[in-house]
């Protein structure tokens, strides 16, 4: 493992979920740090997405400790509530089958992101029923924020448009601006690059990188797009089976024999190398065990 | 209508015997049915109940449905446009022929027409129907203007309301019905925050409705209070009960959700009925007091001592329909309020959330919104305006019992909401107007109402299952010059 160096943003301590029987993830402990893209991959089934409900308060975990840090103070995610993940520790997140309000306009859905912003500058509601200008200036800078956020992922000229009326890949990005409306620390994405073409994941990754570089926002990113995770991310988190079984630069992680073979297959035995061959009794044991 | 059919069998392309071999199966199996539903009718003769039949109406009934299935089959056939003329030629006759019975006069022209409407788009298109997606984007325009048209339709339907009680045609039953139209309007606006904007199917309104109307009969019947105290009281009231029930049904979604306010609907009628010393059991509260001119005076025709009564504040002579009036503008201004309210809380932080909460509630909580709160205020604000409602109901009737806060109730302010389409101000109008108009102006078919309104709900909800004017204006523009729909319209049609 080489060391990723940075402020940390997140720490993840032995991030455990149960259901029942069926270990999702397993024990699983990194540090996502402050403005960088921290990737999570692995195969299919190795409790990626439910590691992302976790954090965002759709699950509360079994076992562990998610340390978020802001400059206000340390927010403890496991003893949120969903929405105050969202409210309090200014943590974001898109889905990995978009969410979007499909009835809504485009920029409907950037203002109810705005939501607990312009709750309170309506004086809930009261303010807002009367007219006030109080609220009337705080709605007219959420629709700035969202006509920044519509600049930035090419959707301006889309703003009355229907959600779910946009072509998917659009409605990927109008996600992606939806969340980043809610002003967050940490951003975590669900796969934003399924479904894309490679031009699209092109305009993907530039978004990821402004994001980080000029929102000095960190992002935590589940994707299966080996191009766009290796390009852009800084620090890569290998799950497999719910463990953790590399963490570090992609350079590192690609290069990684317990990664390749957790793509790839085992090999013939015989081919292995000998500390491997050597583990393999333990770790047969180990899945025996589980 | 037969002999012409069978000349047009002459024609080639027709199989005369197959034809008659289906309209002779439609009949008969309308014959099974109408036999033992419409042929034996059940007569008291003094004591005993005995049945009479009916054959000729069976005998009608199976020769309609036997031409109207040849009428059918032959604008299926390619000779829609005979077919048109001849059941616009039936329809008419059937208005002036002599029918046993005033429904099936109904159903005779009814269904000329619709084998004409039929015809006539065979006629046009070359297909029997539209399909679903047709109809559904001839409706959404449709929907579309209307919404656009609003800015004058509203003003001119509000002014229509205003002058109505004054129009010579209004007497005292147009204006009762019209106080019972504005009731239902209001409720189903009501209704519409938690259905069509929060999403939240709720099988359970008229308990606060019920609220509202005990609340102001038991403040009235114990405390004397009077009706311009107890509107915000039974309001308060009203929505105190809404976040009561709220707190432990909003955690429950969808399905789950409605049977529980179903449940609630019932639990406060049965305590109603049951609670005999309290709310008068079935027997009810009468002599609800009458609301008077703004706490100034009131519409007797002899005011107690040392009051003034309405008509001699204004120095005009006393008519009773002065209350009637009253009551009615007093109704029409609730209900302008509720929309009034609906219209601005609908572009503010509430209103949006409440939206997006119906179109995705996980994708809301990822945004950091208290699905409950944002829930309990349209559960507590629709209660409210029911609460409103039912004091004012209250006080119209001057009489209330459980009887009139059933399941059915609740039943028809939600098919005015689902009918109009979810979410639409105007729709609820209309659909109110259909839903509660119709009936007081077809009252001679009192036996066939519940049955027309049961079929009617049926073809809604197979025709146009989103309602009838389900059609959403965003609540803010980025380009506000042109209108969203016309950029949406260019631009499909560019791609």
């Amino acid at each position: 493992m080489t060391a990723i160096t940075g402020t940390p943003l997140l720490e993840v301590e032995h991030l455990t979920m149960r259901f029942g029987g069926l270990v999702a993830v397993n024990d699983v402990s990194f540090t996502a740090m402050k403005q960088q893209i921290t990737a999570v991959i692995g195969p299919n089934g190795a409790g990626k997405t439910t590691m992302f409900n976790c954090l965002t308060g759709f699950y509360s975990p079994t076992v562990g400790r998610l340390a978020l840090h802001r400059d206000e103070g340390i927010f403890l995610l496991e003893r949120l509530e969903a929405f105050r993940i969202s409210q309090q520790a200014a943590v974001a997140r898109t889905f990995q089958n978009i969410r979007l309000f499909a009835h809504m306009s485009v920029l409907e859905n950037l203002i109810v992101a705005q939501h607990n912003k312009l709750m309170k500058a309506s004086g809930f509601s009261v303010a807002g029923l009367l007219g006030l200008p109080v609220y009337r200036k705080a709605e007219k800078e959420a629709v700035e924020l969202a006509r920044h956020w519509l600049d930035k992922v090419k959707l301006t000229k889309f703003a009355d448009w229907e959600a779910g009326n946009l072509p998917y890949g659009a409605q990927r990005r109008l996600e992606i601006a939806r969340a980043m409306c809610t002003e967050p620390v940490l951003l975590c994405l669900d796969e934003p690059a399924a479904g894309l073409n490679p031009r699209e994941s092109g305009d993907l990754a530039e978004l990821l990188i402004y994001i980080r570089d000029e929102e000095k926002i960190g992002v935590l990113l589940i994707e299966h797009d080996m191009s766009v995770v290796m390009r852009i991310s800084d620090h890569v988190v290998v799950l497999d089976y719910g463990r953790k079984i590399s963490d570090g630069t992609p350079a590192y992680v690609k290069s990684d024999p317990t990664v390749i073979r957790a793509y790839l297959g085992e090999e013939e035995h015989e081919e292995l190398p000998p500390e491997i061959i050597r583990d393999l009794p333990e770790v047969a044991e180990r899945e025996e065990g589980a | 209508m037969t002999a012409l059919a069978s000349q047009q069998s002459g024609r080639p392309g027709l199989d005369l015997p197959a034809m008659l071999k289906e309209a002779g199966v439609t009949a008969l199996i309308a014959l099974a049915l109408t036999f033992p539903l419409v042929g034996l009718r059940t007569v008291d003769v003094g004591s005993r109940l005995t049945v009479s039949p009916r054959f000729t109406e069976v005998a009608i009934a199976v020769a309609l449905v036997f031409i109207g299935r040849i009428g059918l089959i032959l604008t299926r056939e390619k000779q829609a446009l005979p077919v048109l003329v001849v059941s616009l030629g039936v329809a008419a006759a059937a208005w002036f022929l002599p029918f046993p019975s005033a429904a099936l006069k109904v159903i005779a022209i009814a269904g000329a027409l619709i084998i004409a409407i039929r015809a006539a788009i065979t006629a046009r298109s070359d297909r029997s129907t539209l399909s679903q997606q047709e109809r559904d984007r001839a409706m959404d325009r449709l929907g579309a203007r209307v919404q656009d048209a609003a800015v004058w339709i509203g003003p001119i339907a509000i002014l229509f309301a205003i002058v109505l009680p004054f129009m010579p045609f209004a007497n005292r039953s147009v204006v009762d019905i019209g106080i019972l139209i504005l009731t239902y309007i209001m409720l189903g606006w009501g209704l519409n925050i938690v259905v069509g904007l929060a999403g939240l199917l709720d099988l359970g309104y008229v308990a606060f409705y019920a609220v509202g109307a005990y609340s102001y009969a038991l403040l009235a019947h114990y405390f004397d209070f009077s009706f311009w105290l107890c509107l915000p009281l039974a309001g308060l009231l009203a929505a105190t009960s809404g976040v009561i029930l709220g707190f432990p049904v909003l955690r429950l979604r969808g399905d789950y959700f409605a049977i529980v306010t179903l449940g609630f609907g019932e639990i406060i009628r049965i305590v109603l009925l049951n609670w005999g010393v309290f709310t008068g059991g079935p027997n009810g509260i009468s002599g609800i007091p009458r609301p008077s001119f703004f706490g100034i005076a009131d519409f007797e025709r002899r005011p107690p001592e040392g009051e003034i009564a309405f008509h001699q504040l204004f120095g005009i002579a006393f008519d009773p329909m002065h209350r009637i009036i009253f009551l009615y503008y007093l109704i029409l201004a609730l209900a302008l309020c509720v929309n009034l309210f609906t219209m601005r809380i609908r572009k503010l932080p509430v209103g949006r959330a409440w939206e997006a909460l119906r179109e995705d509630d996980i994708a809301c909580t990822s945004l950091g919104i208290n699905r409950t709160n944002i829930k309990l205020a349209a559960f507590a604000i629709a209660a409210m305006f029911g609460g409103f409602a039912g004091s004012f109901f209250a006080t119209r009737q001057g009489f209330i019992s459980p009887e009139s806060f059933t399941f059915i109730e609740s039943a028809i302010i939600l098919a005015i909401v689902v009918l109009g389409g979810m979410g639409s101000q105007i729709g609820v109008v209309v659909a109110a107007l259909i839903i509660i108009g119709l009936p007081e102006a077809f009252r001679e078919l009192a036996e066939y109402r519940m049955l027309a309104f049961g079929m009617g709900m049926v073809l809604i909800m197979v025709w146009r299952p989103r309602g009838l004017l389900a059609h959403r204006d965003p609540t803010i523009l980025l380009h506000p010059k042109r209108s969203a729909r016309q950029q949406q319209a260019d631009s499909e049609a560019g791609e």
